[in-house]
Protein backbone atom coordinates (compact mmCIF):
# COMPACT_ATOMS: atom_id res chain seq x y z
CA UNK A 1 0.00 0.00 0.00
CA UNK A 2 2.53 2.11 -0.69
CA UNK A 3 1.43 3.93 -3.98
CA UNK A 4 2.11 7.24 -5.80
CA UNK A 5 -0.15 9.23 -3.47
CA UNK A 6 1.73 8.09 -0.11
CA UNK A 7 5.02 9.14 -1.81
CA UNK A 8 4.08 12.20 -3.18
CA UNK A 9 3.26 13.25 0.27
CA UNK A 10 6.22 11.51 1.64
CA UNK A 11 8.24 13.87 0.15
CA UNK A 12 6.01 16.69 0.95
CA UNK A 13 5.98 16.45 4.59
CA UNK A 14 10.41 15.49 4.37
CA UNK A 15 10.95 18.94 2.72
CA UNK A 16 8.35 20.94 5.13
CA UNK A 17 9.73 22.99 7.57
CA UNK A 18 8.51 21.15 10.78
CA UNK A 19 9.99 18.03 9.44
CA UNK A 20 13.79 19.47 9.96
CA UNK A 21 12.22 21.05 13.30
CA UNK A 22 10.60 17.99 14.72
CA UNK A 23 13.57 15.28 13.60
CA UNK A 24 15.97 17.64 15.32
CA UNK A 25 13.81 18.17 18.46
CA UNK A 26 13.37 13.90 18.10
CA UNK A 27 17.41 13.85 17.63
CA UNK A 28 17.63 16.22 20.97
CA UNK A 29 15.54 14.24 23.06
CA UNK A 30 17.22 10.84 22.22
CA UNK A 31 20.82 12.44 23.47
CA UNK A 32 18.77 14.50 26.41
CA UNK A 33 19.03 11.52 29.23
CA UNK A 34 23.01 11.20 28.64
CA UNK A 35 23.54 14.53 30.10
CA UNK A 36 19.97 15.34 32.37
CA UNK A 37 19.11 14.77 35.89
CA UNK A 38 17.36 11.79 36.73
CA UNK A 39 14.53 14.23 37.71
CA UNK A 40 14.22 15.67 34.19
CA UNK A 41 14.41 12.28 32.39
CA UNK A 42 11.28 11.57 34.60
CA UNK A 43 9.44 15.06 33.83
CA UNK A 44 10.33 14.62 29.95
CA UNK A 45 8.66 11.59 30.17
CA UNK A 46 5.54 12.34 32.14
CA UNK A 47 5.46 15.31 29.51
CA UNK A 48 5.34 12.73 26.74
CA UNK A 49 2.79 10.78 28.42
CA UNK A 50 0.06 13.40 28.92
CA UNK A 51 1.11 14.56 24.71
CA UNK A 52 -0.36 11.46 23.94
CA UNK A 53 -2.99 11.78 25.98
CA UNK A 54 -4.32 15.33 25.26
CA UNK A 55 -3.08 14.28 21.31
CA UNK A 56 -5.72 11.61 21.54
CA UNK A 57 -8.52 14.23 23.22
CA UNK A 58 -7.85 16.88 20.51
CA UNK A 59 -8.67 14.16 17.79
CA UNK A 60 -12.00 13.91 18.74
CA UNK A 61 -12.33 17.75 20.63
CA UNK A 62 -10.26 19.68 17.76
CA UNK A 63 -10.65 18.09 14.73
CA UNK A 64 -14.15 16.30 15.49
CA UNK A 65 -15.82 19.11 17.62
CA UNK A 66 -17.26 16.99 20.01
CA UNK A 67 -17.45 17.89 23.83
CA UNK A 68 -15.49 15.03 25.30
CA UNK A 69 -15.59 16.11 28.63
CA UNK A 70 -14.67 12.90 30.75
CA UNK A 71 -11.23 11.33 28.76
CA UNK A 72 -9.30 10.62 31.38
CA UNK A 73 -11.31 7.55 32.05
CA UNK A 74 -9.88 5.66 28.76
CA UNK A 75 -6.64 6.72 29.78
CA UNK A 76 -7.29 5.15 33.63
CA UNK A 77 -9.07 2.21 31.77
CA UNK A 78 -5.95 1.49 29.64
CA UNK A 79 -3.65 2.17 32.70
CA UNK A 80 -5.88 -0.10 35.18
CA UNK A 81 -6.27 -3.43 32.73
CA UNK A 82 -2.25 -3.36 32.04
CA UNK A 83 -1.58 -3.27 35.75
CA UNK A 84 -4.15 -5.58 36.56
CA UNK A 85 -2.97 -8.20 34.24
CA UNK A 86 0.66 -7.74 34.76
CA UNK A 87 -0.11 -7.79 38.87
CA UNK A 88 -3.24 -10.49 39.14
CA UNK A 89 -2.54 -13.24 36.05
CA UNK A 90 0.65 -15.30 34.82
CA UNK A 91 -0.20 -14.12 31.20
CA UNK A 92 2.98 -12.66 29.36
CA UNK A 93 3.57 -9.21 29.71
CA UNK A 94 3.07 -8.03 26.38
CA UNK A 95 -0.53 -9.09 26.36
CA UNK A 96 -1.39 -6.75 29.00
CA UNK A 97 -0.31 -3.52 26.87
CA UNK A 98 -1.83 -5.04 24.15
CA UNK A 99 -5.18 -5.42 26.30
CA UNK A 100 -4.80 -2.29 28.03
CA UNK A 101 -5.89 0.28 24.51
CA UNK A 102 -8.05 -2.25 23.38
CA UNK A 103 -10.20 -2.49 26.69
CA UNK A 104 -9.70 1.47 26.39
CA UNK A 105 -11.31 1.13 23.14
CA UNK A 106 -14.00 -0.92 23.53
CA UNK A 107 -15.39 0.94 26.63
CA UNK A 108 -14.76 4.02 24.19
CA UNK A 109 -17.60 2.37 21.93
CA UNK A 110 -19.91 1.29 25.01
CA UNK A 111 -19.79 4.71 25.98
CA UNK A 112 -19.33 6.64 22.44
CA UNK A 113 -22.27 5.02 21.51
CA UNK A 114 -24.87 6.24 23.92
CA UNK A 115 -23.34 9.81 23.57
CA UNK A 116 -23.30 10.70 20.02
CA UNK A 117 -27.19 10.29 20.00
CA UNK A 118 -26.97 13.61 21.65
CA UNK A 119 -25.22 16.81 20.63
CA UNK A 120 -22.93 19.53 21.62
CA UNK A 121 -23.60 20.38 25.41
CA UNK A 122 -26.04 17.31 25.99
CA UNK A 123 -23.00 15.06 24.49
CA UNK A 124 -20.61 16.30 27.04
CA UNK A 125 -22.49 15.24 29.90
CA UNK A 126 -23.65 12.38 29.09
CA UNK A 127 -20.38 11.68 28.52
CA UNK A 128 -19.22 12.72 31.83
CA UNK A 129 -22.34 10.83 34.23
CA UNK A 130 -21.06 7.75 32.17
CA UNK A 131 -17.23 8.09 32.89
CA UNK A 132 -17.96 9.05 36.37
CA UNK A 133 -19.86 5.75 36.69
CA UNK A 134 -16.43 3.50 35.60
CA UNK A 135 -14.89 5.94 38.21
CA UNK A 136 -17.30 4.91 40.77
CA UNK A 137 -17.06 1.39 40.39
CA UNK A 138 -12.90 1.07 40.09
CA UNK A 139 -12.84 3.25 42.95
CA UNK A 140 -15.65 0.95 45.38
CA UNK A 141 -14.45 -2.01 44.33
CA UNK A 142 -11.21 -2.41 46.80
CA UNK A 143 -11.00 -6.60 46.20
CA UNK A 144 -10.42 -6.11 42.90
CA UNK A 145 -9.04 -2.64 41.95
CA UNK A 146 -7.60 -1.59 45.26
CA UNK A 147 -10.07 1.07 45.62
CA UNK A 148 -8.31 4.18 46.52
CA UNK A 149 -5.17 2.41 47.76
CA UNK A 150 -4.60 2.01 43.77
CA UNK A 151 -2.44 -0.61 42.84
CA UNK A 152 1.64 0.05 43.61
CA UNK A 153 4.27 -2.01 42.73
CA UNK A 154 3.61 -3.12 39.08
CA UNK A 155 5.83 -5.63 38.08
CA UNK A 156 7.75 -4.50 34.58
CA UNK A 157 9.60 -6.80 32.13
CA UNK A 158 13.31 -6.71 32.30
CA UNK A 159 13.51 -4.86 29.08
CA UNK A 160 11.87 -1.81 30.66
CA UNK A 161 13.34 -2.23 34.07
CA UNK A 162 15.25 1.28 33.98
CA UNK A 163 14.43 4.63 34.14
CA UNK A 164 16.02 5.39 30.87
CA UNK A 165 14.82 2.53 28.91
CA UNK A 166 10.99 3.61 30.20
CA UNK A 167 11.81 6.60 28.25
CA UNK A 168 13.07 5.59 25.17
CA UNK A 169 9.87 3.12 25.20
CA UNK A 170 7.44 5.83 25.93
CA UNK A 171 9.48 8.28 23.47
CA UNK A 172 9.26 5.52 20.54
CA UNK A 173 5.57 4.53 21.34
CA UNK A 174 4.66 8.53 21.07
CA UNK A 175 6.27 9.17 17.76
CA UNK A 176 4.52 5.77 16.23
CA UNK A 177 1.10 7.61 17.50
CA UNK A 178 1.96 10.94 16.46
CA UNK A 179 2.41 9.68 12.61
CA UNK A 180 -0.59 7.26 12.77
CA UNK A 181 -2.32 9.99 14.20
CA UNK A 182 -0.73 12.52 11.47
CA UNK A 183 -2.36 9.79 8.93
CA UNK A 184 -5.36 9.20 10.54
CA UNK A 185 -6.02 14.03 10.39
CA UNK A 186 -4.78 13.77 6.30
CA UNK A 187 -6.80 10.78 5.75
CA UNK A 188 -10.52 11.14 3.69
CA UNK A 189 -11.95 9.74 7.31
CA UNK A 190 -9.97 12.47 9.22
CA UNK A 191 -11.19 15.30 6.32
CA UNK A 192 -14.53 14.64 6.85
CA UNK A 193 -14.34 14.12 10.45
CA UNK A 194 -12.99 18.10 10.33
CA UNK A 195 -15.91 18.64 7.78
CA UNK A 196 -18.71 16.66 10.63
CA UNK A 197 -17.00 19.11 13.04
CA UNK A 198 -17.66 22.25 11.16
CA UNK A 199 -21.28 21.59 9.96
CA UNK A 200 -22.91 18.02 10.69
CA UNK A 201 -26.14 18.89 8.89
CA UNK A 202 -24.41 19.64 5.35
CA UNK A 203 -22.58 16.68 6.11
CA UNK A 204 -25.61 14.32 6.31
CA UNK A 205 -26.79 16.25 3.40
CA UNK A 206 -23.77 14.95 1.55
CA UNK A 207 -24.55 11.16 2.06
CA UNK A 208 -22.08 11.01 5.52
CA UNK A 209 -23.32 8.73 8.28
CA UNK A 210 -22.59 11.36 11.08
CA UNK A 211 -23.34 9.34 13.96
CA UNK A 212 -21.25 6.58 13.05
CA UNK A 213 -18.17 8.79 11.80
CA UNK A 214 -17.99 10.29 15.17
CA UNK A 215 -18.26 6.69 16.81
CA UNK A 216 -15.41 5.71 15.09
CA UNK A 217 -13.28 9.05 15.88
CA UNK A 218 -14.51 7.89 19.72
CA UNK A 219 -13.22 5.16 19.30
CA UNK A 220 -9.57 5.79 18.00
CA UNK A 221 -9.25 8.41 20.32
CA UNK A 222 -9.86 5.91 23.25
CA UNK A 223 -7.58 3.62 21.83
CA UNK A 224 -4.87 6.55 21.64
CA UNK A 225 -6.05 7.29 25.45
CA UNK A 226 -5.73 3.52 26.42
CA UNK A 227 -2.06 3.18 24.90
CA UNK A 228 -1.00 6.84 27.43
CA UNK A 229 -2.40 4.76 30.42
CA UNK A 230 0.01 1.77 29.29
CA UNK A 231 2.84 4.30 29.02
CA UNK A 232 1.82 6.21 32.20
CA UNK A 233 1.92 2.42 33.91
CA UNK A 234 5.56 1.75 32.60
CA UNK A 235 6.86 4.91 33.77
CA UNK A 236 5.16 5.42 37.27
CA UNK A 237 4.65 1.69 38.16
CA UNK A 238 1.62 1.97 39.76
CA UNK A 239 -1.72 3.50 39.20
CA UNK A 240 -4.41 5.54 41.28
CA UNK A 241 -8.12 6.23 40.71
CA UNK A 242 -7.11 10.00 40.18
CA UNK A 243 -6.14 8.69 36.98
CA UNK A 244 -10.61 8.51 36.26
CA UNK A 245 -11.15 11.33 38.10
CA UNK A 246 -13.03 14.49 36.34
CA UNK A 247 -10.61 16.77 36.82
CA UNK A 248 -7.56 15.00 35.20
CA UNK A 249 -10.24 15.09 32.52
CA UNK A 250 -10.68 19.01 32.96
CA UNK A 251 -6.98 19.28 32.82
CA UNK A 252 -6.25 17.51 29.80
CA UNK A 253 -9.28 19.82 27.83
CA UNK A 254 -7.27 22.51 28.94
CA UNK A 255 -4.04 21.56 27.50
CA UNK A 256 -5.42 21.21 24.52
CA UNK A 257 -7.35 24.38 24.30
CA UNK A 258 -3.77 26.35 25.93
CA UNK A 259 -1.99 24.49 23.17
CA UNK A 260 -4.29 25.01 20.10
CA UNK A 261 -6.99 22.60 19.50
CA UNK A 262 -6.91 23.23 15.66
CA UNK A 263 -3.44 22.62 15.10
CA UNK A 264 -2.02 19.29 14.80
CA UNK A 265 0.96 19.74 17.33
CA UNK A 266 -1.04 22.66 19.90
CA UNK A 267 -2.44 19.72 22.54
CA UNK A 268 1.58 18.95 22.90
CA UNK A 269 2.57 22.12 23.97
CA UNK A 270 -0.41 22.15 26.00
CA UNK A 271 1.00 19.23 27.97
CA UNK A 272 4.14 20.21 28.51
CA UNK A 273 3.15 23.78 29.44
CA UNK A 274 0.82 22.24 32.17
CA UNK A 275 3.04 19.44 33.46
CA UNK A 276 5.65 22.07 33.91
CA UNK A 277 4.22 23.99 35.70
CA UNK A 278 2.68 21.22 37.87
CA UNK A 279 6.17 20.28 38.54
CA UNK A 280 7.78 23.54 39.05
CA UNK A 281 5.08 25.78 40.59
CA UNK A 282 4.24 22.99 42.71
CA UNK A 283 7.43 23.38 44.42
CA UNK A 284 6.55 26.55 45.86
CA UNK A 285 3.18 26.57 46.41
CA UNK A 286 0.41 23.85 46.91
CA UNK A 287 -2.31 26.04 45.22
CA UNK A 288 -0.62 25.46 41.79
CA UNK A 289 -3.69 25.80 40.33
CA UNK A 290 -4.35 29.21 41.27
CA UNK A 291 -1.61 30.34 38.65
CA UNK A 292 -3.77 28.11 36.09
CA UNK A 293 -6.55 29.67 36.40
CA UNK A 294 -5.06 33.46 35.88
CA UNK A 295 -3.05 31.80 32.63
CA UNK A 296 -6.65 30.70 31.04
CA UNK A 297 -8.08 33.83 31.76
CA UNK A 298 -5.36 35.27 29.58
CA UNK A 299 -5.39 33.12 27.48
CA UNK A 300 -9.08 33.35 26.65
CA UNK A 301 -8.86 36.98 26.30
CA UNK A 302 -5.51 37.09 24.44
CA UNK A 303 -4.60 33.82 22.85
CA UNK A 304 -8.07 32.09 21.57
CA UNK A 305 -6.78 30.21 19.03
CA UNK A 306 -3.90 28.71 21.63
CA UNK A 307 -0.25 29.13 21.77
CA UNK A 308 0.61 27.05 18.56
CA UNK A 309 -2.75 28.47 16.67
CA UNK A 310 -1.06 31.91 17.92
CA UNK A 311 2.13 31.46 16.42
CA UNK A 312 0.87 29.64 13.18
CA UNK A 313 -1.20 32.75 12.59
CA UNK A 314 1.79 34.73 12.45
CA UNK A 315 4.13 32.67 10.34
CA UNK A 316 1.54 31.47 7.89
CA UNK A 317 -1.84 33.46 7.44
CA UNK A 318 -4.71 31.00 7.59
CA UNK A 319 -6.79 32.93 5.27
CA UNK A 320 -5.81 33.17 1.81
CA UNK A 321 -8.16 35.73 0.28
CA UNK A 322 -8.23 36.50 -3.28
CA UNK A 323 -8.11 40.23 -3.74
CA UNK A 324 -9.18 39.72 -7.65
CA UNK A 325 -13.03 40.27 -8.08
CA UNK A 326 -15.42 38.48 -6.34
CA UNK A 327 -15.22 40.32 -2.68
CA UNK A 328 -18.04 42.43 -2.66
CA UNK B 1 -39.31 10.27 -10.91
CA UNK B 2 -40.07 12.29 -7.61
CA UNK B 3 -43.56 12.26 -6.38
CA UNK B 4 -44.95 13.61 -2.91
CA UNK B 5 -48.46 12.77 -2.35
CA UNK B 6 -50.51 14.19 0.55
CA UNK B 7 -47.76 15.13 2.54
CA UNK B 8 -48.27 16.91 6.21
CA UNK B 9 -46.08 17.86 8.48
CA UNK B 10 -47.06 20.28 11.84
CA UNK B 11 -44.61 21.82 14.43
CA UNK B 12 -46.89 21.98 17.40
CA UNK B 13 -50.17 23.17 16.02
CA UNK B 14 -48.77 25.02 13.17
CA UNK B 15 -49.35 23.17 9.78
CA UNK B 16 -45.96 23.59 8.12
CA UNK B 17 -46.80 21.45 5.20
CA UNK B 18 -50.67 20.92 4.78
CA UNK B 19 -51.41 18.77 2.07
CA UNK B 20 -48.43 18.84 -0.72
CA UNK B 21 -48.39 17.36 -3.96
CA UNK B 22 -45.42 17.42 -6.21
CA UNK B 23 -44.35 15.87 -9.45
CA UNK B 24 -41.06 15.65 -10.92
CA UNK B 25 -40.50 14.13 -14.22
CA UNK B 26 -37.00 13.09 -15.42
CA UNK B 27 -34.87 15.91 -16.76
CA UNK B 28 -37.24 18.30 -16.03
CA UNK B 29 -36.92 22.09 -14.22
CA UNK B 30 -39.43 22.34 -11.74
CA UNK B 31 -39.88 25.59 -9.81
CA UNK B 32 -42.10 25.72 -6.40
CA UNK B 33 -43.02 29.06 -6.42
CA UNK B 34 -45.42 30.46 -2.93
CA UNK B 35 -44.70 33.71 -0.56
CA UNK B 36 -42.77 33.36 3.04
CA UNK B 37 -43.66 31.60 5.14
CA UNK B 38 -45.83 28.87 2.10
CA UNK B 39 -43.59 25.84 3.38
CA UNK B 40 -41.81 25.60 0.20
CA UNK B 41 -38.53 24.91 2.38
CA UNK B 42 -40.22 22.91 4.62
CA UNK B 43 -41.36 20.41 1.84
CA UNK B 44 -37.51 20.59 0.88
CA UNK B 45 -36.80 19.37 4.01
CA UNK B 46 -39.15 16.71 4.18
CA UNK B 47 -38.13 15.27 0.60
CA UNK B 48 -34.60 15.31 1.57
CA UNK B 49 -34.87 13.54 5.17
CA UNK B 50 -34.15 16.43 7.17
CA UNK B 51 -37.67 16.75 8.85
CA UNK B 52 -39.80 13.98 9.07
CA UNK B 53 -43.18 13.97 7.58
CA UNK B 54 -46.29 13.49 9.41
CA UNK B 55 -48.43 11.89 7.00
CA UNK B 56 -48.41 11.12 2.71
CA UNK B 57 -45.54 9.68 1.02
CA UNK B 58 -42.75 10.45 -0.97
CA UNK B 59 -41.47 8.73 -4.05
CA UNK B 60 -38.16 8.57 -5.60
CA UNK B 61 -37.43 5.80 -8.77
CA UNK B 62 -40.68 4.22 -7.57
CA UNK B 63 -39.23 3.45 -3.68
CA UNK B 64 -40.84 4.98 -0.65
CA UNK B 65 -37.81 7.48 0.86
CA UNK B 66 -39.70 8.99 3.98
CA UNK B 67 -38.59 7.30 6.24
CA UNK B 68 -35.09 7.43 5.00
CA UNK B 69 -32.37 9.23 7.07
CA UNK B 70 -30.44 12.43 5.14
CA UNK B 71 -27.07 10.29 4.00
CA UNK B 72 -29.51 7.39 2.88
CA UNK B 73 -31.82 9.62 0.52
CA UNK B 74 -28.03 11.35 -0.43
CA UNK B 75 -27.05 8.15 -1.54
CA UNK B 76 -30.51 7.45 -3.52
CA UNK B 77 -29.32 10.60 -5.99
CA UNK B 78 -30.59 13.48 -4.20
CA UNK B 79 -28.50 16.72 -3.30
CA UNK B 80 -29.82 20.08 -2.15
CA UNK B 81 -28.26 23.23 -1.77
CA UNK B 82 -29.72 25.45 1.28
CA UNK B 83 -31.32 28.86 1.49
CA UNK B 84 -28.97 30.36 4.18
CA UNK B 85 -25.59 29.87 3.36
CA UNK B 86 -24.24 26.30 4.41
CA UNK B 87 -20.83 25.18 4.22
CA UNK B 88 -17.85 24.26 5.46
CA UNK B 89 -16.32 27.83 6.98
CA UNK B 90 -12.90 26.33 7.90
CA UNK B 91 -12.03 23.89 4.95
CA UNK B 92 -10.84 25.17 1.51
CA UNK B 93 -13.17 25.66 -1.47
CA UNK B 94 -11.52 22.72 -3.00
CA UNK B 95 -11.83 20.57 0.27
CA UNK B 96 -15.48 21.90 0.72
CA UNK B 97 -16.37 19.98 -2.51
CA UNK B 98 -14.29 16.87 -1.93
CA UNK B 99 -15.76 16.18 1.26
CA UNK B 100 -18.77 14.62 -1.21
CA UNK B 101 -16.94 13.57 -3.92
CA UNK B 102 -15.32 11.16 -1.49
CA UNK B 103 -18.65 10.34 0.34
CA UNK B 104 -19.87 10.06 -3.17
CA UNK B 105 -16.97 7.49 -3.70
CA UNK B 106 -17.70 5.43 -0.96
CA UNK B 107 -13.57 6.44 0.19
CA UNK B 108 -14.37 8.64 3.28
CA UNK B 109 -13.63 5.87 5.99
CA UNK B 110 -10.81 5.42 4.50
CA UNK B 111 -8.01 5.52 7.23
CA UNK B 112 -4.31 5.76 5.71
CA UNK B 113 -4.47 7.12 2.43
CA UNK B 114 -3.86 10.95 2.31
CA UNK B 115 -6.71 12.39 1.11
CA UNK B 116 -4.95 15.12 -0.32
CA UNK B 117 -3.98 13.48 -4.08
CA UNK B 118 -8.06 11.85 -3.96
CA UNK B 119 -10.38 12.46 -6.29
CA UNK B 120 -8.43 15.74 -7.31
CA UNK B 121 -9.85 15.60 -11.01
CA UNK B 122 -13.32 14.95 -10.27
CA UNK B 123 -12.87 17.80 -7.60
CA UNK B 124 -11.39 19.94 -9.75
CA UNK B 125 -13.75 19.09 -12.79
CA UNK B 126 -16.80 20.43 -10.71
CA UNK B 127 -14.78 23.47 -9.34
CA UNK B 128 -14.38 24.36 -12.82
CA UNK B 129 -17.72 23.88 -14.20
CA UNK B 130 -19.39 26.63 -11.71
CA UNK B 131 -16.28 29.07 -12.24
CA UNK B 132 -14.34 28.11 -8.60
CA UNK B 133 -11.43 26.55 -9.81
CA UNK B 134 -9.35 30.03 -9.15
CA UNK B 135 -10.31 30.17 -5.74
CA UNK B 136 -10.08 26.33 -5.14
CA UNK B 137 -7.88 27.06 -2.21
CA UNK B 138 -9.02 30.03 -0.24
CA UNK B 139 -10.89 29.00 3.04
CA UNK B 140 -14.84 28.91 2.29
CA UNK B 141 -15.65 31.59 4.77
CA UNK B 142 -13.85 33.93 3.54
CA UNK B 143 -15.53 34.10 0.06
CA UNK B 144 -18.14 37.06 -1.38
CA UNK B 145 -21.78 35.73 -0.45
CA UNK B 146 -22.70 35.26 -4.23
CA UNK B 147 -19.44 32.99 -4.80
CA UNK B 148 -20.21 31.06 -1.65
CA UNK B 149 -24.10 30.28 -3.01
CA UNK B 150 -22.14 28.93 -5.87
CA UNK B 151 -20.52 26.80 -3.76
CA UNK B 152 -23.62 25.36 -2.36
CA UNK B 153 -24.19 24.16 -5.46
CA UNK B 154 -20.48 22.70 -6.11
CA UNK B 155 -20.85 20.73 -3.22
CA UNK B 156 -24.12 19.48 -3.91
CA UNK B 157 -23.33 18.39 -7.60
CA UNK B 158 -20.06 16.77 -5.45
CA UNK B 159 -22.48 13.74 -5.03
CA UNK B 160 -23.11 12.90 -9.02
CA UNK B 161 -27.00 13.64 -7.80
CA UNK B 162 -29.95 12.82 -10.54
CA UNK B 163 -32.38 15.29 -8.53
CA UNK B 164 -31.19 18.05 -7.44
CA UNK B 165 -32.60 20.29 -5.34
CA UNK B 166 -31.75 23.97 -5.27
CA UNK B 167 -33.63 26.33 -2.11
CA UNK B 168 -33.60 29.86 -3.39
CA UNK B 169 -30.08 29.44 -5.27
CA UNK B 170 -29.54 33.34 -6.05
CA UNK B 171 -31.17 34.39 -2.40
CA UNK B 172 -29.35 37.52 -1.30
CA UNK B 173 -27.09 38.19 -4.76
CA UNK B 174 -27.09 41.20 -6.91
CA UNK B 175 -29.13 41.29 -10.02
CA UNK B 176 -25.56 40.67 -12.57
CA UNK B 177 -25.10 37.27 -9.83
CA UNK B 178 -28.78 36.29 -10.33
CA UNK B 179 -28.77 36.04 -14.29
CA UNK B 180 -25.27 34.67 -14.02
CA UNK B 181 -25.91 31.49 -11.49
CA UNK B 182 -29.46 30.98 -13.42
CA UNK B 183 -27.75 30.97 -16.33
CA UNK B 184 -24.99 28.38 -14.77
CA UNK B 185 -28.49 26.10 -12.94
CA UNK B 186 -29.48 26.29 -17.05
CA UNK B 187 -26.06 25.00 -17.94
CA UNK B 188 -25.47 22.39 -15.69
CA UNK B 189 -28.56 20.93 -16.11
CA UNK B 190 -28.08 20.50 -19.91
CA UNK B 191 -24.52 19.55 -19.36
CA UNK B 192 -25.20 16.85 -16.57
CA UNK B 193 -28.22 15.79 -17.85
CA UNK B 194 -29.95 16.68 -14.24
CA UNK B 195 -33.27 17.14 -12.89
CA UNK B 196 -34.16 20.33 -11.10
CA UNK B 197 -36.36 20.95 -9.11
CA UNK B 198 -35.60 24.90 -7.52
CA UNK B 199 -38.01 27.66 -5.34
CA UNK B 200 -36.97 31.00 -5.99
CA UNK B 201 -39.03 34.54 -5.40
CA UNK B 202 -37.97 36.38 -8.40
CA UNK B 203 -40.95 35.51 -11.05
CA UNK B 204 -38.87 36.34 -14.04
CA UNK B 205 -36.63 34.21 -13.54
CA UNK B 206 -39.17 31.10 -12.63
CA UNK B 207 -41.23 31.68 -15.65
CA UNK B 208 -37.98 31.82 -17.72
CA UNK B 209 -36.72 28.64 -16.90
CA UNK B 210 -39.24 26.26 -15.07
CA UNK B 211 -40.74 23.98 -17.61
CA UNK B 212 -42.88 23.33 -14.66
CA UNK B 213 -44.28 25.36 -11.72
CA UNK B 214 -45.58 24.31 -8.41
CA UNK B 215 -47.87 27.22 -6.40
CA UNK B 216 -48.09 26.72 -2.89
CA UNK B 217 -49.84 28.75 -0.55
CA UNK B 218 -50.29 28.51 3.49
CA UNK B 219 -48.42 25.14 3.29
CA UNK B 220 -51.02 23.70 0.80
CA UNK B 221 -50.78 22.79 -2.98
CA UNK B 222 -52.64 25.11 -5.03
CA UNK B 223 -52.05 24.14 -8.41
CA UNK B 224 -48.69 22.40 -10.76
CA UNK B 225 -48.75 22.85 -14.35
CA UNK B 226 -46.64 24.87 -17.54
CA UNK B 227 -46.21 28.02 -16.45
CA UNK B 228 -48.98 29.60 -19.13
CA UNK B 229 -51.56 27.33 -17.06
CA UNK B 230 -50.51 28.76 -13.72
CA UNK B 231 -50.16 32.04 -15.20
CA UNK B 232 -53.51 32.21 -16.13
CA UNK B 233 -54.93 30.13 -13.50
CA UNK B 234 -57.66 32.11 -11.34
CA UNK B 235 -57.05 30.87 -7.31
CA UNK B 236 -53.21 31.41 -8.48
CA UNK B 237 -53.44 35.42 -9.55
CA UNK B 238 -55.76 35.89 -6.50
CA UNK B 239 -54.03 34.04 -3.81
CA UNK B 240 -50.34 34.83 -5.24
CA UNK B 241 -49.46 36.93 -8.29
CA UNK B 242 -51.79 39.84 -7.14
CA UNK B 243 -53.05 40.23 -10.74
CA UNK B 244 -56.52 41.27 -11.41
Amino acid sequence: MWGKEERKLFTEVIRSKWFGFSVGLFLLLLILPFFIPRFYVYILALIFVTSLLAMSLNLVVGHGGLFQFHHGVFYGVGAYTVALMLKKTSLPMWTGFIAGPILAAIIGFIIGWFCVRLTRLYFGMLQISLGSLIWAIVFRWYSFTGGDDGIPGIPMPPLLSSLKSSYYFILIILILCLIAMYMILKSPFGNTLQAIRDNPQRCEAVGINVKRYQLIAIVIATFFAGVAGVLFVVLERSVFTELLFWVLSLEIFIMCLLGGWFTFAGPMLGAGIIVALRTFVGIFTEYWTLILGIMLILLIFFLPEGVMGYFQGIFKPRTRETTKGGNR
Amino acid sequence: MLQVEAVVKSFDDFKAVNGAYLTVGKGEIVAVIGPNGAGKTTLFNLITGTLKRDKGRIIFKGEDISELPPYEICKKGISRSYQIVNIFPRLTVFRNVQVAVLSQQRKSHQLFQPAKYMVVKETNNILESVGLLNKAHSIAGSLSHGDQKILEIAIALGNEPELLILDEPTAGMSPEETSATMELIKRLAQMRGLTILFCEHDMDIVFSIAKSIMVMHQGRALIQGKPEEVRKNPIVQEAYLGIE
